[in-house]
């Protein structure tokens, strides 16, 4: 474990370990991806209720997969920078928190998308739809305080503060939210009514999230190294590697 | 020479006692101080209730002067005004300290920095939260808000403020050192307000519905409870970054 977190230190070792791991992750990403969507939107049974339009969920179900998961990555990178030093996992909190808001404005776009045919509206204060833009306002506010700093080493550490904070709110937000919710408005119609899904559009939709996954780790281990060759582009392996190119 | 050699052991014998005193003299005394500074500069703690009276004012301009419609709305146009008139507050609250060092003074004190954090928040919550909890109940008369709400409005504005103040300070210890912090302070800070507002407004509205309040403040408490254990922490962490940044 120390062997290995040791490793982790030296932004040399995972540049090059990085550059093994990426097209296996890129591979399985572009696979899963094609199979789920074309499985899920060509293949897939139509909802009895909700026609075709249930097919956003391919889409839609990932990226909020995604949306809460980067988030809960940020902080532990966070909490890895504040207490062993490690630039990696800060570099890789640079680079995954637009990741993140993104794929929230995906979650939220593709929901509001959904609720048209669906609930007739492209938005509702559904309890959902609430923490998610919270969560989406929540990323903003780590992007920019990044931003804010003239240091980068006051930045790294006041964006990985704010990533822990937020991730001991995002629970407390999120019951909040679901207890606010009840209290004002009647579940008229519920988002949870598909929860019992048949094989045949769930096998694709975890195909889907599987290729998600894969994505974002491909796209942060691919962004995590350009910033890796910025940070340190002073160092004598990167003008080495430089020069190689050349 | 022995009386000199005696007088310099002494004073000695008080430097190393001092930070003997101990916590509880050092948490008082940024108290006093801090308190004393706020009431002298008036303005400072009398502009967030100005704003609040002000914000309210809008609403029924804005919207309607329909006592009906003003009632329907009112617990919340009060929790969001007195919130926005807290968070207002905030970025002075590290703001003086910063500029003239004493900041770096405290940070500096063998006493743990949280506790000193946690004095100054307290006079924040006491020079803003309390009061504007205190005011709130005038200003529910002119939104006419509905008899029976108005003590669990206060007490929830009280209850309520002081984790605002708790939480706002971490935003506020993290953009002490920008130059224009305010607008990204509050960018940080309200999208963390929100369960308090929730179950602030969710108690004053309970109260007109006739509903047990209790549940409601219990919660607002709970969230207290909980800012209170792990806010002074980030707090002490994020002015330790603003400073050496």
């Amino acid at each position: 474990m120390w062997a290995f977190l040791n490793k982790l230190r030296s932004p040399k070792w995972f540049y090059t370990i990085s550059a093994r791991l990426q097209p296996w992750f890129w591979a399985a990403a572009l696979i899963l991806i094609v199979t789920g969507s074309v499985w899920g939107l060509a293949f897939a049974p139509a909802d009895y209720q909700q026609g075709n339009s249930f097919r956003i969920i391919y889409v839609h179900v990932p990226a909020a997969f995604l949306a809460q998961s980067i988030f809960v990555s940020l902080a532990v990178t966070g909490l890895v920078f504040m207490v062993w030093k490690i630039k990696i996992a800060d570099m890789a909190a640079t680079v995954m928190a637009p990741l993140g808001a993104a794929m929230t404005f995906v979650a939220l776009f593709s929901g509001a998308v959904w609720g048209v045919p669906t609930w007739g509206t492209w938005w509702m204060w559904d309890a959902r739809l609430t923490s998610m833009l919270i969560l989406l306002f929540l990323y903003l506010g780590v992007i920019a305080l990044r931003g804010a700093f003239a240091s980068r080493d006051s930045a790294s550490r006041a964006a990985s503060v704010l990533a822990m904070v937020g991730v001991i709110n995002i629970p407390i937000i999120k019951y909040s939210v679901d207890w606010w919710y009840t209290l004002h408005q009647p579940a008229t119609f519920t988002v949870t009514g598909r929860a019992a899904m048949p094989m045949e559009m769930w096998l694709p939709l975890l195909i889907m999230v599987l290729g998600f996954y894969c994505f974002f780790i491909a796209l942060t281990l691919m962004r995590t190294r350009s910033e890796i060759l910025r940070r340190e582009s002073s160092k004598r392996w990167v003008r080495e590697l430089a020069e190689e190119a050349n | 020479m022995p009386a000199s050699e005696g007088a310099l052991g002494k004073e000695e014998a008080v430097v190393r006692a001092e930070p003997r005193g101990g916590l509880a003299v050092a948490v008082w005394a940024t108290l006093k101080r801090d308190l004393l500074l706020l009431l002298r500069r008036r303005s400072e703690v009398l502009n967030p209730l100005v704003f609040f009276a002000i914000v309210i004012t809008l609403f029924p301009i804005g919207i309607s002067p329909d006592p009906a419609l003003l009632a329907a709305i009112a617990p919340g146009l009060l929790w969001v005004a007195a919130l926005l008139a807290a968070l207002l507050s905030l970025d002075s609250l590290f703001r003086a300290d910063y500029d003239d060092g004493s900041l770096e003074q405290l940070l500096l004190t063998p006493q743990p920095l949280a506790m000193l954090a946690l004095a100054k928040v307290a006079v924040h919550w006491l020079l803003t939260g309390l009061p504007l909890a205190l005011m709130a109940p005038v200003l529910g008369i002119m939104l006419a808000l509905p008899a029976g709400s108005y003590l669990v409005l206060a007490v929830s504005l009280a209850l309520g403020s002081a984790s605002l103040s708790l939480i706002g300070a971490i935003g506020a210890a993290l953009t002490v050192g920008l130059s224009r912090g305010g607008v990204l302070l509050s960018l940080l800070v309200l999208p963390l307000y929100i369960p308090v507002l929730i179950f602030g407004a969710g108690a004053v509205q309970a109260a007109i519905f006739g509903d047990s309040v209790l549940a409601h403040l219990a919660i607002l408490g709970a969230l207290l409870a909980l800012a209170l254990i792990f806010a002074p922490l980030a707090i002490a962490a994020s002015l330790r970054i603003s400073i050496n940044g």
